[in-house]
């Protein structure tokens, strides 16, 4: 059974749909990141299950109790805040005691949690410090470690690596890897970096405009985008207009691909996905299409070169440099193609590229 | 010139005035305070506050002073809180009006008060026509501390409210997430975060109601005799100098130790009040 789940929740801000009869299921001892662009309503769902914010229409399930209505303070859940919310008036070992103290622990039961806390997130003997004393990462930690040692079932985090640099958001990547496993308990994310939800989840949930465009492991995400939305926010893409010749054949660009996609009919307009670093590049017509290099620009592991051929601008990448102005030739392997339904109707294309 | 010496030049106009306004009047209360009306040096207009009727004085100013703190302080506290979380209260416009009363003339306002609460006042004809028990609070210290409490109550609220506006909703709801209730998140987080404006609060309301002589004299009716009375009589009615400085002095070691006690408490009360 899920441990949470979330039946036709809708929810308006100032008139505004903000989430439209969603629904998710959360799994016990799951990562599971909401992914979107701001605004898709993703921290408005963190918010929901927290208790900060009650649906206007839907319900809230909790191991198939209804908690629709429950106050913040009353449920299993925990919160890792977007800006710490650590309490500044007290000192490290006092903000992670604040939860137990309520719960009306022992004195040794509460020492003994601090401890074993801080172990976990590595900041051991920082019981006394203050909270302004500490970096952004080292608070975040702290921000983890007081919601953690009230073992709840959930930990909602809030986009909690933000405000850290690139470096320090790598490291914590890994280590909130290391703590979800340690601890055995659910992870709910929210962020709008697809980097953090691939590196981190068992499960990405795409959304966009309150509704989910994808929801699936981070592999099939990125390698199989169910549509033009999710292409374009995971990762850099070729999205092409295609034509369906028939089951394993596209059309794209007025050359005839091979592909591995089926069940799309004869003849059928789709959207087609060639992800840049699968674009193989080689000399003039050994190749599927002939193309001139536009623009070439060396971006730390690989060449990113933009290839004018068939009338769209490919966006390639490589280890080898190819200057500007070369002709050369594409292909991809029939793997690498990903082909999407095009939208039903307008309505679902302002849904899916409406941003 | 440098820079920094162009603005040092700024600051002279503010420095002379300080000069001028503060330091100057303070040096020759001092020089009154210690010497007798002779111009020799002594301690017996320091020493008067001992007396009896001095003693008695001060002690009144301090109690009502003490009082009507309390009050302002249980009045602006839950205001603050509600203010903070009020629509409207964003947009400035509670706050508005209640400091709006402070752009009357507060000897004005005070004024007010006594024909409202004379024998035959405003208030007193109203609960007659509704046979009502009569209100006979004028000339009484009761009738004085309500004129302190309404005259300085905004000193309280604005700093609250500034200080409780000031703190992080994420905070609260970290609270909480935490598995705080309501009481808890009030004991635990808004107080202890906003202890800076409670304690200039405070100060702002204390001392003017330690000093006062105005708000006494109108609504006591010369029977309740604060230490700011009886200075004013000094430099007035009896042309004593000598003994109305050495009164102020003491009071104003009065006025030090309690903002002394005030900032001891706001600073021991950082960390420890969990």
């Amino acid at each position: 059974m899920a441990l949470i789940e979330l039946i036709d929740i809708s929810k308006s801000f100032d008139g505004e749909l903000v989430l439209d009869e969603f629904n998710l299921k959360i799994k016990e001892n799951e990562f599971i990141t909401l992914l979107g662009p701001s605004g898709c309503g993703k921290t408005t769902t963190l918010r929901i299950l927290g208790g900060f914010a009650t649906p206007d229409t839907g319900r809230v399930l909790f191991q198939g109790e209804d908690i629709t209505y429950l106050a913040p303070n009353k449920r299993q859940v925990n919160t890792v805040f977007q800006k710490y919310a650590l309490f500044p008036h007290m000192n490290i070992a006092e903000n992670i005691a604040f939860g137990l103290k309520i719960s009306g622990k022992s004195k040794e039961y509460i020492n003994d949690k601090i401890k074993y806390a801080l172990k976990l997130v590595n900041l051991s003997g920082y019981e006394k410090r203050s909270v302004n004393s500490l970096s952004g990462g080292q608070q975040q930690r702290i921000a983890i470690a007081r919601a953690i040692v009230n073992e709840p079932r959930v930990l909602l985090l809030d986009e909690p690596l933000g405000a850290l640099d690139l470096k320090l958001r790598q490291e914590m990547q890994y280590e909130l890897i290391r703590l979800k496993n340690e601890l055995g308990i659910t992870f709910l994310y929210v962020t709008h970096d697809q980097e953090e939800a691939l590196t981190m989840s068992d499960k990405v949930v795409v959304m966009n405009q309150g509704y989910i465009q994808q929801m699936g492991t981070p592999e099939e995400i990125y390698n199989e985008p169910e549509n033009a939305f999710v292409a374009d926010f995971i990762g850099d893409s070729n999205i092409v207009d295609g034509i369906m010749l028939e089951d394993r054949v596209v059309k794209i660009c007025g050359h005839v691909f091979p592909c591995i996609d089926e069940g799309f009919g004869r003849n059928k307009p789709v959207d087609v996905v060639i992800r840049p670093e699968d674009i193989i590049i080689g000399k003039p017509g050994r190749g599927i299409m002939d193309g001139v290099v536009t623009s070439n620009v060396f971006i730390g592991v690989h060449y990113e070169m933009c290839i004018q051929a068939g009338g769209f601008e490919w966006l390639a990448q490589n280890t080898t440099s190819y200057p500007v102005g070369t002709k050369v030739s594409i292909g991809v392997i029939p793997e690498n193609i990903q082909i999407m339904h095009k939208p039903q109707s307008e309505d679902e294309e302002a849904i899916s590229l409406d941003d | 010139m440098t820079k920094s010496a162009i603005k040092r030049l700024f600051s002279g106009p503010f420095l002379a005035f300080i000069l001028c306004g503060t330091l100057v009047p303070l040096v020759v209360i001092a020089f009154y305070g210690f010497t007798d009306r002779s111009g020799a040096f002594t301690l017996d207009n320091i020493m008067a506050i001992a007396g009896g009727h001095h003693a008695q004085a001060l002690g009144l100013s301090l109690a009502l002073a003490l009082i009507s703190t309390l009050i302002c302080l249980l009045l602006a506290f839950p205001l603050g809180l509600i203010l903070k979380d009020s629509k409207i209260g964003k947009k400035g416009f509670m706050v508005f009006v209640f400091i709006l009363p402070m752009w009357m003339n507060f000897l004005l306002r005070t004024m007010a008060w006594q024909v409202l609460l004379e024998k035959n006042g405003i208030i007193n004809i109203a609960l007659k026509s509704l046979g009502l028990p009569l209100l006979d609070i004028i000339n009484t210290p009761a009738a004085v501390v309500l004129g302190m409490v309404y005259d300085y109550l905004p000193f309280m609220v604005l700093p609250i409210y500034n200080a409780l506006i000031k703190i992080d909703h994420s905070l609260i709801e970290a609270a909480y997430d935490l598995g705080a209730g309501k009481g808890l998140v009030l004991r635990k987080v808004l107080i202890p975060l906003s202890v800076p404006g409670i304690v200039s609060g405070i100060t702002m309301v204390f001392v003017p109601s330690l000093t006062t002589f105005a708000i006494s004299t109108m609504l006591g009716g010369g029977k309740v005799n604060l230490i700011g009375n009886i200075i004013e009589q000094e430099f007035t009615v009896s042309s004593n100098w000598n003994l109305g400085a050495g009164l102020s002095l003491v009071m104003m070691i009065f006025i030090v130790i309690s903002m002394a006690l005030i900032e001891k408490f706001d600073r021991e009360g950082e960390g420890s009040m969990i």
